[in-house]
C-alpha cells in the first residue's frame, strides 16, 4: 500500500521539528496558518509566530526585517499571493539583498481544485524562476518535501518551495534529495520524462505502460528548478530520442521553459513534448476531473512520450 | 554630489536633511568604525530616492571617506541610485516606494525576539504613504506593540508630479495614522529643538509605535528649489549648484 501525504502537513511537522534545534528560526503567515500547517509552528513556539493577517506584501517585507537582523524567516501563504501579490517585495526586498527568508507556498496548481482559477497558481513558477538567486524547489511528496524544508534551513539565502493542497503519494527513492541535483527515478534509452512536484507519480505510471509496448523511458525528478540541474537534462538528451516535460503550471515559464532553455545550448534534434497547461486559467472542480479535462494524467504524459519520438 | 552624477533627487533630500542629521548625530545609538554591532540602533530610508542624503550623512559620520560621495550613481560605485548595502551603514536596499515600514516591523520584532534595547527609525515620504503597504505595516505594528519602532513622514507636500493635495490628498494625516493605533507627533522638520524633543517623545512611549508627522520643505535652503516640484528629481545644473552651495553655506 503506498503511503499517501498531504505536504503541507509534513511541512508544519518539519517546522516544528526546525524551532525546537534552532531559536533562529521565525515562521509568519498571512491568515492561512491552518491551511498551510505553519499553524503547528504557532502551537508549538508562540513567540517566533507572527501572523500578518491579510497583507501578503507586509508578510515579505516584515520577513525581510527578521532576516535582514540575523533570523532565518519560513513565510508561508498560497502560492498564487506568494508570488502575484507580493512580487516586488519578493524581488526588492528579499532577494536583492539576497535575504534568508524562506518562501514556502502552499495550494499551488490545478489541484487546489474547488477554490477555482482566483486562487489556482499556474505562472508562480515562472515568476520566481526569473529573479536572481533564489533557490527554487517543487517537491514531489511527502518525505521530499521535509528534506526541502531542511536544506532550504540550513542553505543560506532566499528559496520558494511549492507544495499542493492535496494528498500525494510517496515515491519511493526521492528521499535522498540533493539541493540542485536531479533523481533519475528508473532508467530507459528511448525517451526522457522530466517531471517535478505530483506528475512525477503520473511520469512513473506513465513510463510502466510505455514499457509495456517496448518503449524504455527514463524519468526524471526535477525537483529543482534553480539552480537548475542542467547536466543531467543534456546527459539525456545525448542519449533518448525524444523528451517529455510534465508540470502542474503553465507551459511558459517553469519547468518546460527551463528545459528548453538548456537544451538550445546543446544542438539537441530530438522532439520535447509538454505535458503542462497552455495558454489557459484553471477552473472549479475536482482535482481528478481538472486533471483530466486539462489534460495531465499518466495517460497523456505516455501520448506525449509517444509523440516525442514519433518519425 | 547630485550634479557631479547629472541626476538624482535633490529636493526631497534638502526636506528630510535636518531630521535624518538630529537623528544620527543626536539620538541612534551606533558605531561607524564598528556598522555591524549587534545593539546599534537602526535607520532605513524608506524614500530610497532621497540617499543623496543619507550617504552624505554617512560619509560626515565616518562611515566612508567623503571623496566616495562623488561616485553616486556612476558604474561600480558602492554607491548606487538608490540605496543599497554595498554602501557601509546601509541595513537594506530600498528604491521601490513603500516597503520599508515593513522592514521596520521586521527589525522591531527581531529585536525585541533578541532581548535588544534597539530603537528603529523608518522615513518615508509622503507621497510614499499613498502604497498600500504602508498602511499594511502600519496596521502590523500597532498589532505587535512595536513600542522601539518610529516613522517619520517627510511631509513637503510634493510629489513628481505635483501637490499631493492635488495627486492624491493625504489629509487627514494626523488622524489616519492615530486611527492606526499609532502615538502621533507633529513638528516643524526644520526646527532642530521640535525634531529632538519628538525623537525623545517617541522613545518613552510604551506599547504602541510612533510616528513623526514633519512639515517640511521641499528643497529647503536653496531659495530656487524650494517648493519646486521640478527639482524632485533632476540634478542642479553647475551654475545652479554653485549658486546652491553659496546659499546652504
Amino acid at each position: 500500500m503506498v503511503e499517501l501525504f498531504y505536504q503541507r502537513d509534513v511541512y508544519g511537522k518539519t517546522l516544528v521539528e526546525l524551532g525546537g534545534k534552532n531559536t533562529d528560526i521565525v515562521v509568519l503567515d498571512a491568515d492561512l496558518s491552518s491551511s498551510t500547517r505553519t499553524g503547528l509552528f504557532a502551537k508549538a513556539f508562540p513567540e517566533r509566530f507572527f501572523n500578518m493577517g491579510v497583507a501578503e506584501q507586509n508578510l515579505m517585507g516584515v520577513a525581510a526585517g527578521l532576516a535582514v537582523s540575523g533570523k532565518t524567516v519560513f513565510a508561508s501563504t498560497f502560492a498564487i499571493f506568494a508570488t502575484g501579490r507580493a512580487w516586488d517585495q519578493v524581488r526588492n526586498g528579499i532577494c536583492y539583498n539576497h535575504l534568508n527568508v524562506k518562501i514556502v507556498a502552499t495550494h499551488a496548481g490545478l489541484t487546489v481544485g474547488p477554490d477555482g482559477a482566483s486562487h489556482q497558481a499556474l505562472e508562480d513558477l515562472a515568476l520566481v524562476r526569473v529573479i536572481p538567486g533564489i533557490n527554487v524547489v517543487v517537491p514531489c511528496d511527502g518525505p521530499q518535501t521535509k528534506a526541502a524544508v531542511l536544506a532550504a534551513a540550513e542553505t543560506p539565502g532566499p528559496f520558494y518551495i511549492r507544495l499542493g493542497r492535496a494528498k500525494v503519494p510517496t515515491i519511493e527513492g526521492t528521499g535522498d534529495f540533493r539541493l540542485g541535483k536531479a533523481q533519475v527515478l528508473r532508467e530507459g534509452g528511448d525517451v526522457a520524462i522530466i517531471a517535478c512536484g505530483m506528475m512525477v507519480g503520473n511520469a512513473l505510471k506513465a513510463a510502466e505502460k510505455l514499457a509495456g509496448k517496448g518503449v524504455r523511458a527514463r524519468v526524471i525528478n526535477m525537483h529543482t528548478l534553480r539552480p537548475f540541474d542542467a547536466e543531467t537534462v543534456k546527459e539525456a538528451a545525448g542519449t533518448v530520442r525524444g523528451m517529455v516535460v510534465c508540470e502542474e503550471h503553465s507551459v511558459v515559464g517553469g519547468l518546460c521553459a527551463a528545459v528548453a532553455e538548456t537544451l538550445q545550448e546543446e544542438g539537441y534534434c530530438g522532439r520535447v513534448t509538454t505535458v503542462a497547461i497552455k495558454e489557459k486559467f484553471g477552473q472549479s472542480g475536482d482535482p481528478d476531473e481538472l486533471i483530466k479535462s486539462y489534460k495531465l494524467t499518466a495517460e497523456d504524459v505516455e501520448r506525449a512520450a509517444l509523440e516525442s519520438i514519433r518519425g | 554630489m547630485i550634479s557631479v552624477a547629472g541626476s538624482g533627487h535633490p529636493g526631497g533630500s534638502l526636506s528630510s536633511a535636518d531630521l535624518v542629521t538630529a537623528l544620527y548625530f543626536s539620538v541612534l545609538r551606533h558605531n561607524p568604525s564598528d556598522p555591524a554591532w549587534p545593539d546599534r540602533d537602526k535607520f532605513h530610508m524608506s524614500k530610497g530616492h532621497c540617499c543623496p542624503l543619507w550617504f552624505s550623512v554617512l560619509a560626515a559620520d565616518g562611515y566612508m571617506p567623503q571623496c566616495e560621495l562623488f561616485t553616486l550613481r556612476k558604474f561600480g560605485s558602492i554607491l548606487q541610485g538608490h540605496p543599497d548595502r554595498r554602501a557601509p551603514g546601509v541595513e537594506m536596499s530600498s528604491g521601490s516606494l513603500g516597503q520599508g515600514l515593513s522592514v521596520g516591523v521586521g527589525m522591531s520584532l527581531a529585536a525585541r525576539l533578541d532581548g535588544r534595547q534597539s530603537r528603529v527609525y523608518v522615513l518615508m515620504g509622503d507621497g510614499e504613504i499613498q502604497e498600500g503597504n504602508i498602511w499594511e505595516a502600519a496596521m502590523s505594528a500597532a498589532h505587535y506593540k512595536c513600542d522601539n519602532l518610529c516613522g517619520i513622514v517627510d511631509y513637503n507636500g510634493l510629489q513628481i508630479d505635483g501637490r499631493t493635495s492635488d495627486i492624491m490628498g493625504l489629509e487627514p494625516i494626523k488622524a489616519k495614522w492615530e486611527a492606526f493605533g499609532w502615538h502621533t507627533i507633529e513638528i516643524d522638520g526644520h526646527d532642530m529643538a521640535e525634531i529632538l524633543g519628538a525623537y525623545k517623545e517617541a522613545a518613552g512611549v510604551k506599547g504602541r509605535p510612533s510616528v513623526i508627522i514633519a512639515h517640511t520643505i521641499k528643497g529647503k535652503g536653496v531659495s530656487f528649489m524650494e517648493n519646486n516640484v521640478e527639482f524632485h528629481g533632476r540634478a542642479p545644473t553647475k551654475e545652479e549648484t554653485e549658486q546652491a552651495l553659496q546659499e546652504l553655506e
